[in-house]
């Protein structure tokens, strides 16, 4: 029974992470259009708010909470940032976009690593995520159902502002159709900033999550990056459904390749089934229907 | 909106990935330069070059042992120097990029005409520079312990080879009556080739393998890989991942209730430095190395004390750190018994010259120019250092390798 719960247990956990890192990208990449090859680094900001919030408060069970909101506005006013000196300059143009933020990708890396060393720093986990229960054999811990409700809670409130929101409104107007939108008044350049800062912040809450398996260390971020586009463009560009069936399908792929193979292996596994997807239905999962004449 | 354009954009996206990482793989060799020494011997210094990264992934770790080769060449000078000629050292970064590894030391040799150069840290960073050192006749001493299966006429290895660490370590875990054992490692040569000669070894012993999992090195999910020790409720587990990675293995042993209690883990890349960066109380855990701050010896005190004065009372010592700062000492010890400091002649010397090292006494072999150490085993306290639970009382000879035990067939899988 265990070699069947503990990939797909494990699996979850590993695709609420992605989901968290892609919700954000969703945002930025599907709904803007913006390729920010930065975003794992917001990731790794992330975890080190988490890092440097436990040297403030030092009560551990308390700390990781604490973290999430400083998390998310260390990585959103990043990205906002990012948004207003770089990335507004070069709207229609993704390629540039892509290549000045693999570079500005590079510049956080060795911030992070001046600023805080390349050996990366400890976080603790609070008393109340140690241990873990026995599902079927697996000891599933804690740590990993944590992650996935935050992904959960992350998701929703997302959905939420999107959905019934005024500026989850003017947001999914903007993305239909930006000329238009601006003839009804609704200001594009504010959302385009305000989508920004909440989809970087996301990044910043993943880093909370991946601060608790890992520590922290200035490379965090890459290891998910990649993963975090595949799922995006897998789900299919421009809403969240399609983002939340590929994080998970991703994840869970992975685990029990990783079972029957080797953790390398995995990856590349998952890599080609994703690849062969792809070729199938190039547009992903789910497409949008959109107004816009583009 | 975005379909045909993104979808363009996507495979830029992934054609660029492919192509940085590729870039990182370019490989440079000195092949072609000449092998006539232009080393100048005649004024009252001598220049030795120190190659370790201080910029990129590896600086953390290079630079304690660009400190501890700085401490050794002081210490040197103010004792009179290398046959009567001061050190004048002169400092190259690696940057963590085995390429540039390769470009620094074919400039130290060939331009700035060092007698001998001293770092590297990463087997990739050793292999770029072999074929410049031996295409210039030059001399490297590499300080870190390795998968050994190399000896070059032009390196000097003063780290362990697998024969002084990973051996040792098999030995200790047949000395507590380890039965089943689990090998968790980084998806890169050092493990691979420690875990194939701790195959061969464990059935010789007559020890059970119950499991072998490997992670990329940028890779710190261990969870689902942890999940199988669970299951194999090993005796010892034997840890030969790297860097960041361990953060979070040590996590998830924790996390699913695993303790030294129940399957203790034996490492060979945590030390003094890396215990206390676990996030993880480790108070049990142990390391197989040939060097401990905890080891006593007049020359470790004079070394610790010396170091701490210099660097910082809060700077822990290691076996990296002491491996280079002997070299150092070895590489005088070897000018002095050549009377030169032409290559050729200090190789003609080599075998026999020894230094009382922190570590112990250490001598050259001069057939593959590694050095004789004894095997410990250490286990952590609760202040991070490490006790001594294991010695092989004796130094052992290096065995690069492998030729002396007769369960090691390099051709089996």
């Amino acid at each position: 029974m265990d070699s069947f719960t503990t990939p797909l247990l494990a699996g979850t956990a590993t695709g609420a992470l992605l989901l968290i890192a892609a919700l954000g990208l969703a945002l930025t990449f599907g709904q803007m259009g913006v390729i920010n090859m930065a975003h794992g680094e917001f990731l790794m900001a992330g975890a080190y708010a988490t890092y440097l919030t436990q040297q403030v408060v030092t009560n551990t069970d308390v700390s990781v909470l604490v973290a999430l909101p400083v998390a998310f506005l260390v990585a959103g006013l990043l990205g906002l940032l990012l948004e207003v000196t770089v990335i507004s300059w070069m709207y229609r143009r993704p390629l540039d976009t892509l290549l000045v933020t693999v570079g500005v990708g590079l510049v956080l890396q060795q911030l992070a690593k001046d600023v805080f060393g390349a050996q990366g720093d400890p976080v603790r986990t609070p008393g109340w995520l140690e241990g873990n229960i026995d599902v079927f054999g697996y000891h599933w811990p804690y740590r990993q159902m944590f992650t996935i409700v935050l992904a959960l809670m992350a998701l929703t409130a997302l959905a939420a502002l999107l959905k019934y929101s005024s500026f989850g409104r003017q947001i999914r107007a903007t993305v239909q159709n930006r000329d238009l939108a601006e003839t009804v008044g609704i200001r594009t350049r504010t959302v385009d900033r305000i989508t920004f800062f909440v989809g970087s912040g996301l990044a910043g809450i993943g880093g909370v999550a991946v601060s608790l398996i890992s520590g922290t260390n200035p490379r965090l971020g890459t290891a998910y990056i990649i993963s975090a586009f595949l799922v995006v463009v897998a789900g299919g560009l421009g809403q969240l459904k399609g983002t939340v069936i590929a994080a998970f399908a991703v994840g869970i792929a992975t685990s029990f390749f990783a079972d029957w193979t080797s953790a390398s292996m995995a990856q590349v596994a998952t890599f080609a089934l994703v690849v062969v997807f792809l070729q199938v239905r190039p547009q992903g999962l789910f497409v949008v229907r959109s107004r816009g004449l583009a | 909106m975005f379909s045909p354009r993104t979808r363009h954009v996507i495979g830029t996206v992934v054609a660029l990935t492919a192509t940085i990482s590729l870039s990182a793989c370019g490989n440079k060799d000195g092949e072609g330069s000449a092998a006539e020494s232009c080393v100048d011997t005649s004024g009252d210094t001598i220049k030795l070059g120190f190659l370790n990264s201080t910029s990129g992934a590896m600086a953390i770790s290079e630079q304690t042992v660009r400190d501890s080769l700085t401490l050794a060449a002081e210490e040197i000078n103010a004792d009179g120097g290398i046959l009567g000629k001061e050190i004048e050292f002169v400092e190259e970064d690696g940057a963590s990029d085995p390429a540039i590894f390769a470009e620094k030391i074919d400039k130290l040799l060939t331009s700035d005409c060092v007698a001998a150069v001293f770092g590297g840290w990463t087997s990739a960073s050793r292999k770029a520079m072999l074929p410049v050192v031996e295409a210039n006749n030059g001399l490297l001493f590499y300080p870190v312990q390795y998968e050994g299966l190399e000896a070059s006429e032009n390196i000097y290895y003063t780290g362990a080879t697998t024969n002084q660490q990973i051996i040792p370590a098999m030995d200790f875990l047949a000395s507590e009556g380890v039965e089943t054992l689990f090998l968790a490692g980084s998806d890169y040569v050092f493990p691979r080739t420690a875990n194939k000669i701790i195959k061969q070894y464990a059935a010789d012993l007559g020890i059970e393998i119950v499991g072998e999992e490997y992670v990329p090195l940028d890779d710190d999910d261990w969870t689902t890989q942890v999940a199988k020790i669970v299951e194999a409720d090993p005796d010892f587990v034997f840890n030969t991942i790297n860097g960041s990675s361990n953060v979070g293995f040590i996590k998830a042993y924790y996390e699913q209730g695993l303790s030294p209690e129940t399957s203790p883990i034996i490492s060979v890349s945590i030390a003094e430095e890396e215990a206390p960066a676990m996030g993880k109380d480790v108070t049990g855990q142990y390391a197989a190395w040939n060097y401990f701050q905890s080891v006593e010896s007049p020359a470790n005190e004079v070394f610790i004390n010396a170091f701490k004065e210099r660097f910082g009372s809060d700077r822990p010592t290691s076996d990296p750190m002491e491996a280079a700062y002997t070299s150092l000492y070895l590489y005088k010890n070897l000018v002095e018994a050549a009377d030169s400091f032409a290559v050729d002649d200090i190789n003609e010397s080599a075998d026999g010259v020894s230094f009382d090292a922190p570590e112990g006494t250490v001598t050259i072999d001069g057939e593959n120019h590694h050095i004789a150490k004894t095997g410990l085993i250490g286990r952590i306290n609760s202040d991070n250092q490490f006790d001594i639970v294991w010695s092989s009382e004796e130094p052992i000879e290096p065995d690069p390798f492998l030729e002396g035990y007769d369960w090691w067939d390099p051709s089996a899988e």
